[in-house]
């Protein structure tokens, strides 16, 4: 019993000491990394700045769209509802007030399967505390954007081919063509599409087009301090998005609708739509 | 189940983006459509006893065709570009349809007044004097060969035209049905039925409205309202709205039996924020009433006094005016109160004023009747300077 004892603090003490090692060692991490984000945070914003002056859907130069197939993944199980996506995209796309390219959901669940949803602003300024009336077990975020549909329902009622697919698997608006009708706003089953008040024409998410055409992320997948949003290329081999894809137990939303979306989620539950 | 008192919508689908505008458009196009019908009853059918709308109902027709684009473009978010449709059209939509639709029914009807009214025409261009003599020589294209022969001519071309007309305007509303119907996002819209009630619907709108518009004509001119028209009107447009009224409640009998995921939104649309408009306007008050006023009409027809006969089919015509015009707000409009999340509503409440507003709405149903009357004073439809059988 002696030696036991004795065997389980020498146990005890040679955690300790590891874990003092790991405490230093992740300290330094965390420290270089703070200070890297801390760094980067202001050139990050200087060239949102930069980029959203620019024209809109407008690819970088040299650009070949044979070469790129985009894919979006979603891994709910790590938003924390902070709403930067959203704060970048509307600094980044101008979006006006009031219109969300892209937004947040938050669902809270009871063991009696009631659901409360909100989406104060899109999420744009977090979320508060609330009080749904009954006692939540399980709780989540939801970050929502065009789904840049492979079946387009959208594109396919657009009288003029204002909208439309660019063989690198995103679906555009050209605002010089559309008449402003509003048919791929009731076409669209995600509510990813509005009437944009100034211009007079549909408007929706365009993953960044102006940014991803020149090898960068979009907006939002740049701000998300988590990692919950990731942007890929399926074209490229060493993709991550394409790995997750090929490997992990992925959704779309509205599966049944039968549009391809491909904005892939995980983790997400049964009373999203 | 979702959380009683909880109304969550898509943040982007808080606003209605087909407002009153989109109720008028298929509303206007019906009566086109319906009026057409009517007008085919006699030009193709020979029904006898619909020769004396015969040509009004032609007017009529044309009348608000005229004006069924107005609304579509009071609505647009870019007018100037409204022509794009026609000249680029993407024909993966159906929206793309809408140039060729209705310039061939436009050209189809055109040319079926101009050689129904050739005749009266020619003899107007002969017998007026100064502007107008130079005005009805225009319309009469420099053709004043009125002989027995070509007249036989135009009415075998009239029997065609009428004829290619029937199912043009079925296809110009049935096309409307169509653009709610295949929208698959929305499952108060998204049924194959969409096209057939519309249709019908259009029928209905268009017997009614004539009923209305021939009585009110003949009161003012102090003529005496034809009774076999009015009976045969009545017993048309009860067999319709029998059709419309089952074909709506059809489509929402499926909806409740079988119970899929829409039926609980659907099911909070009706008892709420349609229970007026739908209940009490396009069930009750728009299609029971006149059912039973209609049918007594028709079914007691011998024993009716004249009066009686045109008040009872006036006062059915109207609430049907009403019930169409109901359904086509239930349909448009209710369509757009829930949220594509299936678990919020919005409001739609147009104001008065407004660009899309009511006041617009009434400026568009009461413009197509001044250009009716307008018409009916170039092209009289009643009287004929000619013989009664220039038809």
């Amino acid at each position: 019993m002696k030696e036991d004892k004795k065997t389980e603090i020498e146990k005890t003490d040679n955690k300790e000491e590891l874990g003092r090692r790991e405490f230093i060692k992740k300290g330094c991490e965390l420290a270089f990394g703070a200070f890297l984000f801390l760094g980067i945070l202001p050139i990050r914003t200087s060239r949102a700045g930069i980029t959203a002056s620019a024209e809109p859907e407008t690819p970088g130069e040299g650009y070949n769209w044979e070469e790129h197939y985009y894919a979006y993944l979603i891994d709910t199980r790590k938003c924390i509802g902070c709403g930067m996506c959203v704060r970048a995209c509307s600094l980044e796309n101008k979006v006006p007030d009031g219109f969300y390219r892209t937004w947040v959901e938050r669902y809270e669940v009871s063991e009696r399967g009631e659901v409360y949803i909100d989406s104060p602003k899109g999420g744009r300024e977090g979320f508060d505390p609330i009080f749904p009336g009954f006692h939540s077990t399980k709780a989540f975020f939801v970050p929502k954007m065009c789904n840049h549909c492979d079946n387009t329902p959208c594109s396919q009622v657009c009288p003029v081919g204002a909208s439309y697919n660019t063989k690198d698997g995103v679906v555009l608006v050209d605002e010089k063509r559309c008449v402003g009708c509003g048919y791929c706003i009731q076409a669209c089953p995600y509510g990813s599409r509005f009437l944009n008040p100034i211009t007079r024409t549909a408007n929706k998410c365009t993953w960044c087009y102006h940014r991803i055409t020149k090898g960068l992320k979009p907006a939002c997948v740049q701000a998300c301090p988590v990692g919950a949003r990731k942007f890929g290329d399926l074209k490229r081999e060493d993709d991550e998005v394409r790995r997750i894809l090929a490997t992990e137990r992925i959704n779309v939303l509205q599966a049944e609708m039968l549009t391809k979306p491909k904005c892939y989620y995980l983790g997400v539950d049964r009373e999203v739509r | 189940m979702f959380f009683e008192g909880i109304n969550f919508l898509f943040p982007n689908d808080m606003y209605v983006h087909w407002s009153l505008m989109i109720v008028m458009y298929p509303y206007i196009t019906g009566l086109v459509a319906g009026a057409f019908i009517v007008s085919s009853m006699y030009h193709v059918f020979g029904k006898e006893e619909f020769r004396p709308i015969g040509r009004y109902s032609l007017l009529t027709s044309l009348a608000f065709l005229l004006c069924a684009t107005l609304p579509l473009l009071n609505h647009l978010g870019h007018p100037e570009r409204a022509l794009n449709i026609m000249v680029t059209p993407k024909f993966s939509s159906a929206m793309a349809g809408f140039g060729v639709l209705y310039s061939f029914y436009l050209l189809i009807l055109l040319l079926e007044v101009w050689l129904v009214f050739r005749q009266d025409i020619v003899e107007y261009a002969r017998t007026s004097t100064g502007f107008w003599r130079w005005f009805y020589k225009i319309l009469a294209l420099g053709v004043y060969d009125v002989s027995e022969k070509a007249l036989e001519n135009d009415h075998k071309v009239i029997t065609v035209l009428a004829a290619i007309g029937i199912p043009a305007a079925c296809m110009l509303h049935g096309y409307v049905g169509f653009l709610f119907g295949g929208i698959k996002a929305n499952p108060w819209w998204s049924t194959a039925l969409m096209p057939v009630i519309f249709l019908v619907s259009a029928v209905v709108s268009g017997i009614a409205a004539l009923v209305v518009f021939y009585q009110i004509a003949m009161k003012m001119r102090g003529e005496k309202i034809d009774q076999p028209c009015i009976s045969s009107m009545a017993r048309l447009l009860w067999l319709f709205m029998i059709l419309t009224v089952t074909l709506e409640l059809l489509e929402i009998i499926t909806l409740a039996y079988e119970k899929a995921e829409e039926w609980e939104v659907i099911h909070t649309l009706l008892t709420n924020q349609l229970s007026f408009s739908f209940f009490s306007l396009q069930m009750i008050l728009g299609a029971l009433i006149p059912f039973i006023l209609l049918m007594t009409v028709v079914l007691m027809d011998r024993h009716l006094r004249d009066p009686l006969r045109n008040t009872l089919t006036f006062v059915a015509s109207s609430l049907l005016l009403i019930q169409v015009f109901a359904m086509r707000w239930n349909v448009v409009i209710g369509g757009q109160l829930f949220s594509k999340s299936f678990r919020g509503f919005r409001d739609y409440h147009p104001h008065f004023l407004e660009k899309e507003g009511v006041l617009a709405a009434v400026m568009l149903a009461v413009l197509p009747c001044i250009l009716l009357v307008v018409l009916n004073r170039i092209l009289p439809a009643f009287t004929s300077k000619t013989s009664p059988q220039s038809e």
